[in-house]
């Protein structure tokens, strides 16, 4: 690892953790309705929205109330995105007039972006009209991220809530954090991508000149529009000339500031974060990195400031920068050190002043080894799934972090308000497992951990890895399934197992091989992150209400402190034991192999 | 459960056209206001008032006398920039050792008697199948060629090649890089460049 990585890495993480204070404490603000300036200047904005809507903000809601609101909302979004791709040929803002899209493809499309997943089974530039990027994808990419928002706080309020039999309102929670948090932080984030280059035109694709034409192979058609065989039966090849390019453009800043502060990730273009207009230069790849993990980190010193001790928020925030840190330690070096089977041809990896080296397939050179492989991880710990390197092409433990990330269960940061809520379900399992431990009852934050938040929290925890491991039994089994994949052996494998992580867990990111635009996937990846989503949110906003009607239990000489170093690895353990239970014998099929086949041949 | 149907309908119209018709126009005006050039691709302007394409988006380059760019995945052709792509080639893809095996040979072909080991950068697909740059080192590796395929002197192009390398942003984001579409066009236009006699 060189001197630039370790300093790269650092400003990252410092600038992240120096962030999480202010805004965190602006987000508590925001959601307990005290000044914060913009929720003063914008409240005839905000009083306007409700009175549109005709919902009354005073009114608050049981969590069951709040879990139909929720839910109902998600439904009419992704009914409305499902709508708007099927007739998006004939709908306005299409100047490369594409067609409408094929239902499978729209459903999973549909799914992904309601449920802040955003994987991208299509290819953007390719697919979607700019309308559907903006009215469809772009509001999913707002909305999704504030339901995720909405359920964490109403889990926070459940804490520090006593005998109440109300969470909230989802109406206010949802319009708080699109108006005051979300929609701020992306206009400015997309005018500074812009200034970095980042395209942001209702224009259609534009034209240019090349300096040197292309010539390539193209099979020749005979005039019944068949491909042309010659006497021994091979396809026909005639020369193409291309003199000129054609630049996808489009309204993309706007969208790609919100697929990262949302932790949505569902790119404007095919290769996202990768593409030079999404991602043009190392500065617009740092702040679209740093926004990645921004509001999920900041968010715990939030939690802190709304259970009325911070020391709680900073031990949840201490456990996930542990995690991380570690794992960017792991993963830059292993693709830093790149492919033994390309070393065996001679080529140079050795990282230089002059070269960034290592794995470089599939990365791009601006990023070089360091930012892209801290991106995949980061963009891993959060549920974030863009990418600004092709994961599929990773080295086999390199590529083993990011998917293993996901199937932590999205909690290292997470998704916006899911990531921490999904913490917190563990956390309140680590208690339980303590609370056996020591023969006492377990609390958490003043609270009672009885059995039924236990079977939510279970609940929380099992139904990933479900998903996950039953989706890719599943795909490994059907001949539909295996057809799809790029890459033969374990790296298939890997490529199957690493779709149903990013399904099951609401990451979105890909080893992109697999061609998972096909009726099958894109079905079977849209259930798996429907279950994900859903089944989660809902069982987390029941501990909510479960824990908003107990009483507060006073802390006493018997009770586990919660912001300790020793509860911290306590947390730590628990999201390690069961991610590390669950996907070990997995992995070792995959990446595992891969690795030793790799490295045993060279 | 009826009673949440108005308010989730009305919530959705209303933050539909907040996020995505308000929002997004909003952007595009300031950024089109205040960032032109960048907002609509980064065009390379030229005499003729013709763009010679995008300072962002990487051109494909084999004649000899041009430097070449990273090896682009893009389908059906090279840096097509209207549909991106990776070759997403695992890295124990016997494919993967073919196609740098073919461009270690393309490379050597062209360049007898460079026997200098090649910068991975040079034979490996970028992510994007879009990117403009490569290495300095993947830059020197190929001034000899080019000084032949030109007739110019050797020390005159490194030296050219170095004032088109752009360094780490801040002297620490990134890595250092050349913009290959902007160093062959800075070359064709080149007058200090004289051939050798």
């Amino acid at each position: 690892m060189t001197a630039n990585s370790l300093l790269q890495i650092t400003v990252y993480v410092l600038v992240l953790l120096a962030c999480a204070k202010p805004l965190g404490g602006y987000m508590a603000r925001i959601y307990e309705d005290r000044p914060a300036g913009l929720n003063r200047w914008l409240a005839p904005v905000e009083r306007l929205i409700y009175r549109l809507c005709s919902i009354n903000p005073a009114v608050e809601m049981r969590w069951t109330d709040y879990a139909v609101a929720l839910l109902l909302f998600n439904l009419l979004g992704l009914l409305a995105l499902f709508a708007l791709q099927r007739l998006q040929g004939v709908l306005p803002l299409n100047p490369q007039d594409l067609p409408g899209i094929s239902p499978d493809s729209a459903f999973n499309t549909a799914v992904s972006f309601a449920t802040n997943t955003n994987w991208q089974g299509y290819g953007g530039e390719t697919t979607m009209s700019y309308l559907t990027q903006m009215l469809g994808l772009t509001v999913q990419n707002f909305v999704s991220a504030a339901t995720g928002m909405a359920a964490l706080v109403a889990l926070t309020r459940g804490f520090a809530r006593r005998n109440a039999d109300t969470i909230g309102n989802f109406w206010v929670d949802l319009t708080r954090s699109t108006l005051y948090i979300l929609l701020p932080l992306a206009s400015v984030l997309a005018l500074v991508l812009v200034s970095q280059g980042v395209v942001q035109t209702f224009s259609p694709y534009r034209t240019v000149a090349l300096t040197q034409p292309v010539t390539y192979e193209q099979a020749k058609l005979g005039d019944d529009g068949q491909t042309l065989k010659d006497a021994a039966g091979n396809a026909v090849n005639e020369p193409v000339e291309v003199r000129e390019q054609t630049l996808a453009v489009g309204p993309a800043a706007s969208q790609i500031a919100i697929k990262q502060l949302g932790t949505n990730g569902g790119g404007f273009f095919n290769v996202n974060s990768a593409h030079p207009f999404e991602n043009p230069t190392p500065l617009s790849n740092f702040l679209e990195m740093l926004a990645i993990l921004l509001i999920p980190a900041a968010l715990c010193y939030t939690f802190g400031v709304m259970v009325r001790d911070t020391r709680q928020g900073w031990a949840i925030l201490a456990a996930m920068t542990v995690v991380f840190v570690t794992l960017i330690f792991v993963a830059v070096p292993l693709e830093q050190a790149g492919n033994p089977a390309l070393s065996a041809l001679g080529v140079d990896q050795q990282a230089q002043a002059a070269q960034p080296g290592g794995n470089m397939e599939g990365k791009e050179l601006r990023f070089g080894i360091t930012n892209s492989a801290l991106w995949a991880v980061a963009t891993t710990a959060a549920s974030n799934g863009s990418v600004n390197a092709m994961h599929d092409s990773f080295t086999p433990l390199g590529g083993m972090i990011p998917m293993w990330l996901m199937q932590l269960g999205e909690v290292i940061y997470g998704g916006v308000g899911s990531g921490l809520y999904g913490m917190i379900v563990f956390a309140i399992v680590a208690v339980f497992v303590a609370g056996l431990m020591i023969g006492r009852t377990p609390e958490y934050l003043g609270k009672k951990i009885e059995a039924y938040e236990v079977k939510m929290a279970s609940l929380v925890i099992l139904i990933p890895p479900f998903v996950v491991l039953v989706g890719t039994a599943v795909a490994v089994m059907v001949d539909v399934g295996k057809a799809s994949v790029a890459n033969a052996g374990a790296h298939g494998f890997s490529e199957i197992l690493y779709a149903f992580s990013s399904a099951g867990n609401n990451n979105g990111s890909a080893f992109a091989g697999l061609s998972a635009n096909t009726p099958f996937y894109n079905t079977a990846l849209g259930l798996a992150m429907l279950f994900a989503r859903y089944w989660l949110a809902v069982p987390t906003l029941a501990i909510a209400g479960a824990l908003a009607a107990k009483k507060v239990v006073p802390f006493g000489p018997g009770s586990l402190p919660t912001h300790t170093p020793l509860f911290v690895v306590l947390l730590i353990g628990t999201v390690l034991i069961v991610g590390a239970l669950a996907f070990l014998p997995v992995l070792a099929l995959g990446p595992v192999v891969e690795h030793l086949q790799l490295f045993g041949l060279h | 459960m009826y009673v949440h149907l108005k308010p989730a309908f009305l919530m959705l119209l209303v933050l539909t056209l907040l996020t995505g018709a308000v929002y997004p126009a909003a952007v595009t005006g300031l950024a089109q206001l205040f960032a032109a050039d960048q907002a609509n691709g980064s065009l390379i302007p030229s005499a003729d008032g013709d763009a010679r394409g995008s300072r962002l988006i990487g051109q494909a380059f084999s004649d000899g006398k041009y430097f070449w760019g990273r090896p682009s995945a893009t389908a059906p052709y090279p840096y097509n920039a209207a549909a991106s792509s990776g070759s997403n080639l695992g890295p124990s893809n016997p494919a993967l050792v073919q196609a740098v095996s073919a461009r270690i040979a393309a490379l050597r072909a062209t360049d007898t008697g460079n026997s200098a080991s090649i910068p991975v950068d040079l034979v490996t697909a970028s992510g994007s199948g879009l990117d403009p740059h490569i290495s300095p080192a993947a830059a020197a590796y190929q001034v000899p060629r080019v000084a032949k395929q030109r007739g110019l002197p050797v020390a005159a192009l490194q030296e050219f090649v170095e004032r088109h390398v752009e360094l780490r942003q801040f002297g620490i984001l990134g890595e250092a890089r050349v913009n290959v579409v902007e160093l062959n066009l800075a070359l064709d236009r080149s007058t200090s460049l004289k051939p050798v006699r």
